[in-house]
């Protein structure tokens, strides 16, 4: 087999694509959870929330296939990633499961009885299938920043000693308050893209109220990382080129910041101030120019998300009971032959899901209104 | 070492998961391309009567299809949750399948269906048509990467033990790609769900008959569903017996274990119609034999002789010796000594080491098993063979009762005599459930008789689960069972609403429950 880049590159582009898996699911599939959040508040008769839905109806399911991909990306470039989160975060990540159960059947069967107390049932289902993930990956994170507790074994195989109470703890929290806020902001400002009347001036009612809360919550975590959480740092591992497991490398643990114990790059340190900028600047052109503003709030997941992975680089789960366990980018990776045939494929595959999806968009593109949805009938959610 | 309860418990939640799936699954195959063929005639005719065939059944469709979505995201991330040990030990080969279904197949498909329902309006003819062909494809081609992804679990081929990484790791994705397993694996299972879509929109179809409702419309549904059906039929039973030599290839044991051959025949070996397989005795009591018949189903020729299973079982002792010396020597390269010797005797093992693991159960050091221990360990790699023997042959009866269902309507449609053959409409509509029962023991047949592995040779299931508790999968198996049950009704309950409904549910004002209020709307 031709290797076109070695190892070393190839484990840092697997950390840009899964980077940009995230970023496509927080972008496109987070628009229509934070909409779930929104649904119950903002849309008030029947009609306003079918208004609702309906500005998503033709795209969740392809949306929501963003979140499919990133775990079906992980397992096939980050095994062992897969493997520990996944089972270390066994509980959050099944209730996360049941949650997201709510919104397929949600978005197609509720339009299919028009009994009230039966679309009322759906719309809080799609409220939960919308809120609770949000909320989950959002503690996830703030775990994640502050190390989780697991160790392997010489066999490698994984063993969390964690709880899930102990998921919850005060910063994970205010990280889940972040993820909600930030993507509740993201769906409102698309919605004032897709909506008009009463419905769009609720939008931008709770656009406001996400964005603010999204605002102060994100600075406020972004101070108590720097001065209250401790960092982890690689001091040894073998060549970065070479294959290895986690427990071949020794990592530092311990006061002094994840801003000094991974120093990607000084520059990192303006994202999240990007981040900042662009949700004040989305929330200021909502009104007039709904399509800048969705750029700008897309710009601001964008970088929450950024923040995220440049404060964690190199690692990409740290272990607060065994440093040296810490997964990262080196030694949580799949072989040299699995990495770059998958990178190929990705290179091939996604400019092609984004043309299709973009395509879709266009095709579907408009406000839809109340008339709309009341004579379209059964031919609309 | 895993408590042996998370073992079973998670592979009860595997089997109930995956078998709740796979209600769905079928008929989002099937039905898709029944789509692309209705929507077809109506893009070639013009016929607005086809456009409301793709529309109803399209309906239903989506009614069956977020099911398939809300069930299978529980798929994709299974593996993680429940079978950590897995994802890490298969990750390198196993993975890849799964993330290239997301992105060739499970993209494609999604962003279509939402188009096929929301896009009549925007797209000309020939666009839509092609949205709905892309949904087909998408879901085809999604079937394709998880039976890849399975057939690698059948026959792990393509792949090595790498000892410094502790796992196995792909040396040829062209082997994965082309696992002679997964071909007639793909083939069979995607024709078995055109089959269930077929017997599906042929049962429904014939219900409206039967009260001589909407008979334009549902003779035309009736037609297309015997024509796709007969195909998918042939297919199914062609590509089992496809599925069937490619079994006695490379999953010896499986195939001696439907079969129950408890001795080695001498070539061409007989096929066991009927009997009752007595494992302890390691006898089938009762059995009728046909001659010849499984020597030329498995091997394709008159001399090959089909493994009994007490043959397998001694073949499996010399394996599980071996693999302790496997294990052996792999703990002394772990040790540290990297010495050419040291890495020669390991590579000339590593083939057994998977037999060596199945004493992990009995003794964590493999390498001290006693006699008895060895000798549990060879009673495990035989699967339960009753189970089997008759899943096997139920399904395989059911198939041929698809046949003459789909042979019977083709023949009685082409000849116009449907209204004097009422018998064919009553039984086509009480054979729906049928195919998911086939399918359901099709699974069982292939997953319960692939045990003690999660990976055949490679890998033992009850090695490859998550250090999680029982009470946390007892708490996810009961939520699981929970909503998909509780889903299930609400499917089913709506399923059977816009069933009965017909055509009328469109709101063209054309069908039997709007004859009244054909003034109102879209009547002209």
């Amino acid at each position: 087999m031709i290797y076109v880049f070695d190892y070393a590159t190839l484990k840092l582009i697997w950390w840009v694509f899964v980077g940009v898996l995230l970023i496509g699911f927080a972008v496109m599939d987070g628009k229509d959870l934070g909409l779930g959040t929104l649904l119950p508040f903002v849309g008030r008769s029947d009609d306003e929330r079918r208004v609702m839905l309906n500005t998503i109806g033709p795209h969740w399911e392809g949306n929501q296939v963003w979140f499919i991909t990133a775990g079906g990306a992980t397992f096939a470039a980050w095994p062992l990633v897969y493997a520990t989160a996944f089972s270390g975060f066994y509980v959050a990540l099944i209730l996360t499961l049941f949650a997201l159960f709510f919104r397929p059947v949600g978005f197609d069967y509720r339009s299919k009885v028009p009994d009230p107390r039966w679309r009322n049932a759906w719309d809080w289902g799609i409220f939960i299938g919308g809120t609770v993930p949000l909320l989950v990956f959002g503690v996830a994170f703030g775990n994640l920043l502050q190390g989780v507790p697991f160790h392997f074994d010489q066999d490698l195989r994984v063993h969390y000693t964690g709880s899930f109470v102990g998921l919850l703890n005060p910063f994970a929290l205010l990280a889940g308050v972040v993820s909600v806020s930030l993507l509740a902001m993201h769906g409102a400002i698309y919605l004032q893209l897709r909506t008009e009347g009463a419905v769009l001036r609720r939008a931008a009612t709770a656009g406001r109220i996400a964005g603010s809360v999204f605002i102060v919550t994100f600075a406020g975590a972004g101070a108590w990382l720097v001065m209250g959480i401790e960092g982890y740092a690689i001091t040894a591992m073998p060549p970065a080129n070479s294959a290895f497991m986690p427990l071949a490398k020794t990592v530092a643990h311990g006061p002094g910041s994840w801003l000094r114990g991974a120093p990607l790059h000084p520059w990192t340190v303006i994202v999240p101030l990007v981040g900042i900028v662009a949700a004040l600047l989305a929330l200021a052109a909502s009104r007039r120019r709904a399509m800048l503003a969705f750029v700008l709030s897309a710009t601001a997941v964008v970088c929450v998300v950024l923040t995220a992975g440049f404060a964690l680089f190199p690692f990409v789960m740290p272990s607060s009971t065994d440093p040296r366990s810490s997964l990262t980018l080196y030694d949580s990776v799949s072989s040299h032959r699995t990495l770059q045939i998958m990178f190929w494929a990705t290179l091939i595959f996604l400019p092609l899901i984004i043309a299709y999806t973009g395509w879709a968009y266009r095709v579907m593109r408009g406000k839809i209104t109340e008339r709309q949805v009341r004579e379209a009938g059964p031919a609309l959610y | 070492m895993p408590d042996l309860d998370v073992v079973d418990l998670s592979r009860l939640q595997f089997a109930t998961t995956a078998l709740y799936h796979f209600l769905f699954v079928p008929l989002t195959l099937g039905l898709s391309w029944i789509l692309v063929i209705m929507e077809s005639v109506y893009v070639m005719t013009g016929k607005e009567i086809y456009r409301d065939m793709t529309r109803f059944w399209g309906k239903l469709f989506g009614i069956n299809f977020v099911m398939g979505v809300a069930t299978g995201i529980t798929m994709e991330f299974q593996f993680g949750t429940n079978w950590a040990y897995y994802s890490h030990y298969v990750g390198d080969i196993f993975g890849a399948p799964l993330a290239l279904e997301g992105l060739m197949a499970f993209f494609l498909e999604s962003t279509f269906v939402g188009m096929f329902f929301f896009s009549w309006d925007r797209l000309t003819k020939v666009q839509h048509l092609l949205v709905t062909f892309l949904v087909a494809l998408g879901s085809n081609l999604s079937a394709l990467w998880i039976l890849i992804a399975n057939a690698w679990m059948q026959n792990p081929v393509g792949a090595e033990f790498n000892h410094e990484t502790m796992r196995m790791e792909l040396t040829s994705f062209y082997d994965l790609l082309f696992n002679p397993v997964a071909g007639p694996k793909f083939v069979h299972t995607v024709a078995a769900g055109y089959v269930a879509a077929s017997v599906f929109v042929l049962g429904i179809s014939s219900w409206y008959l039967l009260r001589g409702r909407d008979p334009s419309f549902a003779i035309r549904s009736f037609a297309v569903a015997s024509g796709f059906g007969l195909a998918s039929a042939l297919s199914v039973i062609v590509l089992g017996d496809e599925s069937g030599y490619s079994t006695g290839e490379v999953q010896k044991v499986k195939l001696a274990a439907i079969e129950a051959e408890w001795e080695t025949e001498k070539p061409p070996a007989s096929f066991t119609v009927f009997g009752w397989p007595d494992q302890k005795a390691e006898k089938t009591h009762f059995a009728i034999k046909v001659p010849w018949l499984m020597g030329l189903i498995a091997t394709r020729s008159f001399d090959t002789p089909v493994a009994g299973i007490k043959d397998l079982k001694h073949e499996h002792e010399t394996r599980i010796r071996n693999g302790m010396l496997a294990y052996a020597a792999l703990q002394r390269v772990r040790g540290g000594d990297r010495s050419a010797e040291a890495l020669a005797e390991f590579n000339r093992r590593k083939s057994d080491l998977g037999y060596g693991l199945l004493l992990k159960k009995y003794t964590a050091n493999v390498v001290d098993a006693t006699p008895d221990q060895i000798r549990s360990a060879v009673a495990d790699t035989i699967p339960n063979v009753a189970p089997l023997f008759w899943s096997f042959r139920i399904m395989v009866a059911l198939s041929l009762w698809f046949l003459f269902l789909f042979v019977a309507a083709f023949v009685i449609l082409a000849r116009r005599r449907l209204a004097e053959n009422r018998w064919l409409l009553r039984v086509a509509l009480w054979s729906i459930p049928l195919p998911w029962i086939a399918m359901s023991l099709g699974w069982i047949v292939a997953e319960y008789g692939r045990q003690p592995w999660s990976i055949s040779e490679v890998l033992p299931t009850h090695l490859s689960v998550s250090t999680v508790t029982v009470g946390q999968v007892w708490f996810s198996l009961a939520g699981f069972v929970a909503f998909y049950t509780a889903l299930l009704v609400v499917e089913l309950y709506l399923m059977f609403k816009y069933a009965r409904l017909g055509p009328s549910s469109l709101g063209t004002g054309r069908y039997h429950f709007e004859a009244a209020a054909v003034p109102l709307k879209g009547a002209v």
